[in-house]
């Protein structure tokens, strides 16, 4: 189907279709340190429509996460604040929301996945139960109501015999039984947005497989954006439709998935590539990144990657703007070399 | 893949009673609210009978642990003393549980300011041993059965209030509680629906020791002279009227005493228990 059709048939399913589930606009993320506050995102935008996966790519500490708190409003008081740009789902600012209405949102509207499905679970509830919670509490269902329901969660994310297992808890599930229980948990409202945080790094590689595979199907079932939050550029090249590569709080990259894995431009990106392991090339091929991600505090002014950067050159001490490559409208890069 | 993988973890239950402490305690607590539940039927004289002609009666078949300078049969009002000692034990432990554990989470909980207000309040009441602090409020509130429950609970609450606190603490910063919040859940739902299921375990074991302590602090105040008032059988008050008699008359405080002794024994048997059986790591 072409992107065109896919969008006539998004506008006759839902009249409001046409606007992305998620915008987030010029978001800056400020962080606390030592009673100063640094910006840990910088002026990120990107939309994610519905059946899209827009996959944010980059290390720890560049600022994937941040964003994700900060669609969901869960920053952490006081330590963490966003101190410009709107963040939009489905229609409602949630940079101006209330923390009522933020909290009514989370879990109807947005779901999230976490890294971590051993743990992301309560040990003392039965797993029926906390799928049906939300039903609960947001929808308002009864606890029958919502029990039932929870079952078919629970076959949709195809646990095996269900039915028994409804009354089961955390610990008599393996990683990716888990793994399903909570994106069970994570849908059970129908949301519009999923935000999956490295939902497979916690699994074994055939599991993650499955796990992804369940994870489009989903997609493409019920109509979800999904925001990915990876540093697995294997996984990126498997569901992703978009690309955003991050480092030190920016925006370095921006585009479509296979032009991005054909054309990688921005020097990090290729350093990013050149440092994943690969069949078809000799261990002696891997390169790692030299250095480390500079600590906030420290990040030089101008783009946030000259300590490491191969290329660079004194221009480099300002901050280049995304741009556009000429060769494809939809590629954005930061950096003066590349994308002068 | 599709099979369904469960792995049975030896139950709790097998845990708990692999060392019999555990059950060792239960069976001896048991009986004794048994005992204190069908004192009437079983108690083989009416506690509060005074008979002349039978005073200080060493124990005999008739009156297996003797009788008191009024001639009352101490076998009764130990028997009946169990009910006091249990029903003022119980509720003063459940009111300190109850009240101690929701200050305790919700301080834990939120932390910041009114956690500060919290522990500082707490600290002030632990730093009056248990004992004087009951004996203040009971001399403060007079003598009766609801003050004595009343004054018991409030030395009990701060101790639930510290590890309720400290567990939520540590709870809070579970992988869960974010995906709770992540889901959109009112704070009074995940510190009470989802943390305090996680903590009860540590403040089941405080409580079993703490019903220990109750009897304890009840036995004592009534040995003093501030439980509930005569002729109404207490543990703590028959030791009382039989030690001025100690040396000619020694059946007096020793049956009662007995009997605190086994409830002490078996309330802290459950207590550690319990432990072993809520800790992974306990040695097996």
């Amino acid at each position: 189907m072409s992107a065109a059709a896919e969008a006539a048939t998004d506008a006759a399913l839902e009249p409001e279709s046409g606007e992305p589930a998620l915008v987030v606009d010029r978001l800056t993320t400020s962080i606390r340190i030592d009673r100063r506050w640094f910006d840990a995102v910088r002026d990120v935008s990107f939309e994610v429509h519905r059946r899209e996966t827009l996959a944010l790519v980059g290390e720890s500490g560049c600022g994937k996460s941040l964003t994700a708190l900060s669609v969901m409003g869960l920053l952490p008081a006081g330590v963490g604040r966003v101190s410009s740009g709107r963040i939009t789902v489905d229609g409602v600012d949630m940079t101006a929301a209330s923390e009522a209405k933020a909290q009514a949102m989370r879990g109807d509207r947005i779901g999230m996945i976490f890294q971590e499905p051993m743990t992301s679970l309560n040990p003392v509830l039965p797993v029926g139960f906390q799928i049906a919670e939300s039903l609960v509490e947001h929808r308002g269902l009864s606890r029958r109501q919502a029990r039932r329901r929870a079952l078919e969660l629970m076959e949709l994310v195809r646990i095996p015999a269900a039915a028994q297992r409804l009354d089961a808890y955390a610990h008599q599930f393996s990683g990716g039984m888990r793994q399903r229980v909570m994106i069970a948990i994570a849908l059970a409202c129908a949301p519009k947005v999923l935000i999956a945080d490295e939902p497979t790094t916690a699994l074994d590689v055939t599991i993650q497989a499955q796990v992804l595979a369940l994870l489009a199907d989903l997609q493409r079932k019920e109509g979800l954006a999904v925001l990915l939050i990876t540093h697995n550029l294997g996984v990126v090249a498997s569901v992703a439709d978009r690309v955003i590569v991050m480092y030190g709080g920016d925006v370095v990259e921006s585009a479509p998935v296979k032009e991005f894995f054909s054309r990688p431009t921005h020097p990090y990106s290729e350093a990013l590539l050149a440092a994943m392991p690969r069949v078809d090339r000799s261990a002696a091929a891997l390169m790692p990144i030299p250095g480390q991600v500079p600590t906030l505090p420290d990040l030089p002014p101008g783009c946030r990657f000259q300590s490491r950067c191969p290329l660079r050159i004194e221009r480099c001490a300002e901050l280049p703007p995304l741009i556009a490559l000429a060769a494809a409208p939809a590629h954005g890069v930061r950096c003066w070399v590349r994308a002068p | 893949m599709n099979t369904a993988v469960a792995i049975a973890a030896p139950s709790a239950w097998k845990r708990a009673t692999r060392s019999g402490g555990l059950v060792v305690g239960l069976a001896l607590a048991l009986t004794m609210v048994v005992i204190a539940i069908a004192a009437p039927w079983i108690a083989p004289f009416d506690p509060n009978e005074q008979n002349a002609l039978l005073k200080l009666e060493p124990p005999s078949a008739a009156h297996l642990f003797g009788t008191d300078e009024f001639g009352r049969d101490v076998l009764s009002r130990v028997i009946f003393g169990a009910r006091i000692s249990l029903f003022v034990g119980a509720f003063a432990t459940l009111a300190g549980v109850v009240i101690g554990t929701i200050i305790g989470v919700v301080s834990g909980y939120f932390g910041g300011l009114v956690d500060r207000l919290i522990t500082a309040a707490t600290d002030v009441l632990l730093s009056f041993p248990q004992l004087i602090m009951g004996l203040i409020l009971v001399a403060v509130l007079g003598a009766n059965l609801f003050n004595l429950i009343l004054a018991i609970a409030i030395t009990a609450v701060p101790a639930f209030i510290r590890v309720a606190r400290a567990s939520t603490f540590a709870m809070k910063e579970r992988d869960f509680v974010d995906a709770c919040r992540a889901l959109g859940f009112a704070n009074p739902r995940i510190m009470f629906l989802h943390v305090l299921p996680n903590i009860m375990d540590e403040v089941v074991v405080m409580a079993s020791l703490w019903f220990a302590a109750a009897i304890r602090t009840e036995s004592t105040l009534a040995f003093i002279g501030l439980g509930v008032p005569p002729p109404t059988a207490t543990w703590g008050g028959i030791i009382r009227d039989g030690f001025d008699n100690l040396l000619d008359a020694s059946w007096l405080s020793i049956f009662p005493s007995l009997a605190i002794l086994t409830i002490m024994i078996a309330l802290n048997l459950i207590g550690d228990g319990l432990r072993d059986a809520s800790d992974p790591r306990a040695p097996q």
